[in-house]
């Protein structure tokens, strides 16, 4: 979309319509600049994120390049990182992390730090240490988490593309339930350092974009080995931003067991499935497969490894060298305890205690041992089913956005949120979520899965269906 | 021991002298200013990832080899999981069920033949920082009024060997560890210097009866940092155990701090023992496969051991000379010193020659070969002033063996008797019965004649002319 002209000849920039690569056509040909675009964002923040608080931090930097939000688990320089915890309070990092790092490199001014689920443990940003988001579409409604401030950025216009992370579905899902696109790469291909930790063998980087070839071009800039993180890869081809609009050839399969599950709302389906209609009517082989044990397991499993993980990453908040520090004098054990009561909220507490409980002497084979093997089982299977599709669809999450406080009581409803989105993940396999329609007025999310590295062929599928699919990003409210 | 036999497991910390550390690229020194050595991997700043060393693992998997260990295909670390101020992560990589190497053997050579101590394993993982406590008893933590924590020595390499209970005497696990300390040093891979920490050892010592299957409650004996007090705290331990059972007692298991000073030993508080490490593979790093030309390199590497050149030495001197010579780096010189007086040359080496600080690397062998066939007829001080020179560049014996031994009477009379008549109360003693100032005669003749007088000859007279 061109800017509208208002009087004056300046430009007034729809940030809730305006892509990222419209804004860098924008900047290319000079029709404005960094700081006026930046500015329209800043503008856009200061009107509309009183009420989203989206954001943490709104940092307005201004560059020649299209501005980005940081999930505040992504560590900047000089910028605070709170991981929407009150344990983080008062650290500022001497460093960047790769992906911001990267960021910079390509010239990205940052917008600010957006809202999260407290250490990126949550689904919804109710667990964020700082209150809540509000999702775009419906202010009364959770954006998803725990990437949330990302995805309602995106989706409310307050940030033209913004990076996330994912662990068991935190960035698909709230891209799934803000009606924007968002990828989960590869385990492996971007890397984790400067990412505070929540579960190392899950975390990944993701861009929550408008669209999937916004979405395309910021993997392409935060992809790619690095030396700081030993389980980073090179990407086995370079990133392709698609432009084809067909679906021959593309085998599609679909499992049963995530389309049909328990807990999928009616009009979830529907949705969902007009889009594989469309995609078969685009050229693409549809059938149905099944992966039994991915779901029957992937949850118990990932409750399983993610905290045991988790325990173990936050046991260097102690007080002692940043961040939160309770006044207590004379005891260690004391100044430990008091530190971590204060600073970590109820869900980090509930998963360091059943992570510890897990990895407990005489109880690890039991739970962490058994569930690293039952995570080679969901591999396998994943890997067999790829033997005859090149992408397996599903719903990204089984409900639209839920309402602030539904299940805020309930965790493990709220864990259930992730049900379709975490197998792939235990897999180590991409995903990425775009919006395929509304039901009750709210956005939709397809999930779409490949093999390892097949970042090319999920965006290829999802910018056909993209267009195909016509799905206008702008939240109905605010158009 | 009255049939009572020690068992004695000994568990050896090994810090690599790599340039940078384990999983940063810090510089790993020792020495410098407290926490002037870090950065936010070692600081465990939120998000840092550790990147191993390939060379701490190049060197770890070079003293597998010389252990005579397995070298595992895929090794694994793992994150063992406790709080303390020393440990910024909150758990320390190391390694668990996949150590880098493993099933060794390590001969150590002893007056009964060579003993054969068997090598668990050899794994690598990152030292802690350096806590300082101050107030409060012996450096403990407990009572004291404030701690220090110093991260350079945070993140640093470090080896950790673990031999099977076969050690069966301090003065065993003493030769143990000088043959492993020279072994370390040889592979060029550690300063193995026990004074300065990069050399540590514990012990896990229990007794039982000569003939007794299986092993009875085991102490660990914790803070022994020289070899002697390895020796001394091992057998203070031993004898612990032996008069408890005799009085009729148990052995409680428990962690020990030996007190060098007072050499005795001490419990440490159990709470700070009592841990569940919560072991569990670390999931920031991928396994590590050495690769063959990697482990073949690291084989090429390694020279003769020790305990060999030990037992083939020992053929020439003996037991205790042989270990001095091979354990102060002093062998290869020993090699190239010809002569048929084995044991003189040896002598010479461990005692005058160390005595006179040169490096043995750079003494002339043939020449020093002269030296020590002509050390009894040169003047003794025109050869310890040789041996101090020996290691110059161009040193030549030729100038010292010139300077020969006064050992003619007829020379050595007027000055003896010069002597005697200037002391006359020192005689009248000697011949009341004080026969022990005949060596202040000797060293009044010495003295005059500048040390080149013949020390036998010069006996011989004095005792002719006072005994007359």
């Amino acid at each position: 979309m061109a800017p509208q002209t208002a009087a004056g000849d300046v430009a007034v920039i729809d940030t809730l319509r305006l892509t990222a690569e419209d804004a860098a056509g924008l900047l290319e040909r000079g029709e404005v600049s960094g700081e006026e675009l930046a500015g329209a964002y800043l503008d856009a923040i200061e009107a509309r994120d009183p009420e989203l608080h989206a954001y943490l931090r709104v940092v307005g930097e201004r560059s020649d390049g299209v501005p980005i939000a940081h999930k505040d688990v992504i560590t900047t320089k000089g910028i605070p990182t709170t991981a929407g915890s009150r344990i983080l309070v008062g650290y500022t990092p001497v460093f960047d992390s790769t992906v911001a790092a990267r960021c910079k490199e390509a010239g990205l001014p940052i917008l600010g730090k957006t809202n999260l689920d407290e250490l990126a443990m949550g689904s919804s940003t109710e667990n964020s240490a700082f209150g809540p988001t509000r999702n775009p579409w419906d202010p009364e409604r959770v954006p998803g988490g725990s990437s949330g401030g990302s995805a309602a950025a995106v989706a409310g216009g307050l940030a033209p593309w913004a990076l996330g992370t994912d662990t068991g579905g935190s960035v698909k899902q709230p891209a799934s339930l803000c009606g924007v696109v968002g990828l989960r790469p590869t385990y492996g291909t971007v890397s984790r350092y400067g990412i505070v930790a929540f579960a190392s063998s899950l975390d990944q980087v993701g861009p929550l974009t408008k669209t999937v070839r916004d979405n395309a071009r910021l993997y392409e800039i935060i992809a790619g080995q690095d030396p700081c993180d030993s389980t980073t890869v090179e990407l086995p081809e370079p990133v392709a931003i698609p432009e084809g609009e067909d679906l021959t050839g593309v085998r599609i399969g679909v499992p049963k067991e995530m389309n049909e599950a328990e807990g999928i709302d009616p009009g979830v389906s529907a949705s969902v499935n007009a889009a594989i209609r469309l995609a078969e009517e685009l050229g693409a082989d549809v059938e149905e497969t099944s992966l039994p044990r991915s779901v029957d397991y992937g949850l118990a499993c990932y409750y399983l490894v993610a905290p045991a993980e988790a325990s173990s990453n936050l046991a260097r908040y102690d007080g002692v060298r940043y961040g939160h520090r309770a006044a207590v004098d004379g005891d260690l054990t004391a100044l430990y305890a008091r530190t971590r009561w204060e600073g970590f909220g109820a869900e980090p507490k509930r998963r360091i205690l059943l992570g510890t409980y897990a990895l407990s002497a005489g109880y690890y084979d039991a739970y962490y041992g058994q569930a690293q093997k039952v995570r080679t089982v969901i591999a396998r299977e994943h890997a067999a089913a790829f033997e005859r599709f090149d992408v397996l669809v599903s719903p990204t999450s089984p409900t639209v956005a839920f309402r602030i406080g539904e299940k805020a009581e309930n965790p493990l409803a709220m864990y259930l949120s992730d049900l379709l989105t975490i197998p792939a993940n235990m897999a180590g396999l991409p995903g990425l979520s775009i919006p395929c329609g509304l039901s009750d007025g709210l956005p939709v999310g397809l999930q779409l899965i490949g093999p390892q590295f097949s970042e090319n062929a999920l965006f290829r599928v999802g910018h056909a269906l993209e267009r195909a699919l016509g799905f206008d990003f702008v939240p109905e409210r605010l158009r | 021991m009255n049939g009572w036999e020690p068992v004695i497991g000994l568990e050896i910390h090994v810090q690599l002298k790599t340039r940078t550390k384990m999983f940063c690229r810090c510089e790993n020194v020792w020495g410098e200013e407290p926490n002037t050595r870090t950065c936010p991997v070692c600081l465990a700043h939120p998000g840092t990832l550790p990147v191993p060393n390939k060379t701490a693992i190049e060197w770890t998997v070079k003293l597998g080899l010389a252990l005579d260990c397995e070298i595992a295909e895929r090794a694994l670390f793992h994150r063992k999981n406790y709080f303390y101020p020393d440990l910024p992560k909150g758990y320390q990589i190391s390694q668990y069920d996949v150590p880098l190497c493993s099933e060794g053997r390590f001969v150590v050579p002893g007056p009964d033949g060579d003993r054969e101590i068997g090598i668990v394993r050899a794994h690598l993982e990152e030292d802690a920082a350096k806590t300082i406590h101050v107030g409060g008893a012996a450096g403990r933590i407990h009572g004291a009024e404030y701690s220090l924590v110093d991260f350079n020595r945070g993140g640093t390499p470090l080896v950790e060997i673990v031999a099977k209970p076969d050690v069966r005497s301090g003065e065993e696990a003493r030769r143990f560890l000088q043959l492993l300390r020279q072994t370390v040093i040889e592979l060029d891979i550690s300063d193995a210097e026990m004074e300065k920490g990069s050399l540590r050892c514990d012990a896990n010592v229990s007794v039982r009866k000569a003939g007794e299957e299986g092993y009875r409650t085991k102490t660990e004996l914790k803070n022994m940092n020289s070899f002697k007090f390895v020796a001394d705290g091992i057998a203070v331990e031993v004898e612990r155990q032996i008069a408890r059972y005799q009085a009729g007692e148990e052995v409680m298991q428990q962690t020990l701090h030996f007190d060098p000073q007072t050499g005795t030993i001490a419990p440490l508080r159990s709470k700070e023992e009592a841990h569940d490490y919560r072991y569990f593979p670390e999931p920031d790093l991928v396994a590590v496969a050495p690769p063959a030309d990697m482990v073949e390199r690291a084989r090429a590497e390694i020279g003769e051991l020790p305990a060999a050149r030990i037992r083939r030495l020992e053929a020439e001197v003996d037991l205790d000379l042989a270990y001095g010579l091979v354990t102060s780096g002093r062998d290869a010189l020993y090699a190239r010193v010809p002569g048929d007086d084995r044991r003189a040359v040896a002598n010479v080496l461990m005692n005058q020659l160390a005595a006179a600080g040169v490096d043995p690397a750079a003494v002339d062998g043939a020449e020093l070969g002269r030296l020590v066939a002509a050390r009894e007829t040169i003047p003794r001080q025109t050869f310890l002033d040789a041996l101090g020179a020996s290691a110059d560049p161009d040193f030549t014996a030729d100038p010292y063996l010139a300077e020969t031994t006064v050992s003619d009477a007829a020379a050595l009379d007027p000055v003896i008797d010069g002597i005697l008549a200037a002391n006359p109360g020192q005689v009248e003693a000697y011949r009341g019965g004080k026969e022990g100032l005949l060596g202040f005669f000797v060293g009044q003749v010495m003295k005059e004649t500048q040390g080149k007088a013949d020390a036998r000859v010069v006996n011989e007279r004095l005792r002719e002319k006072l005994n007359a």
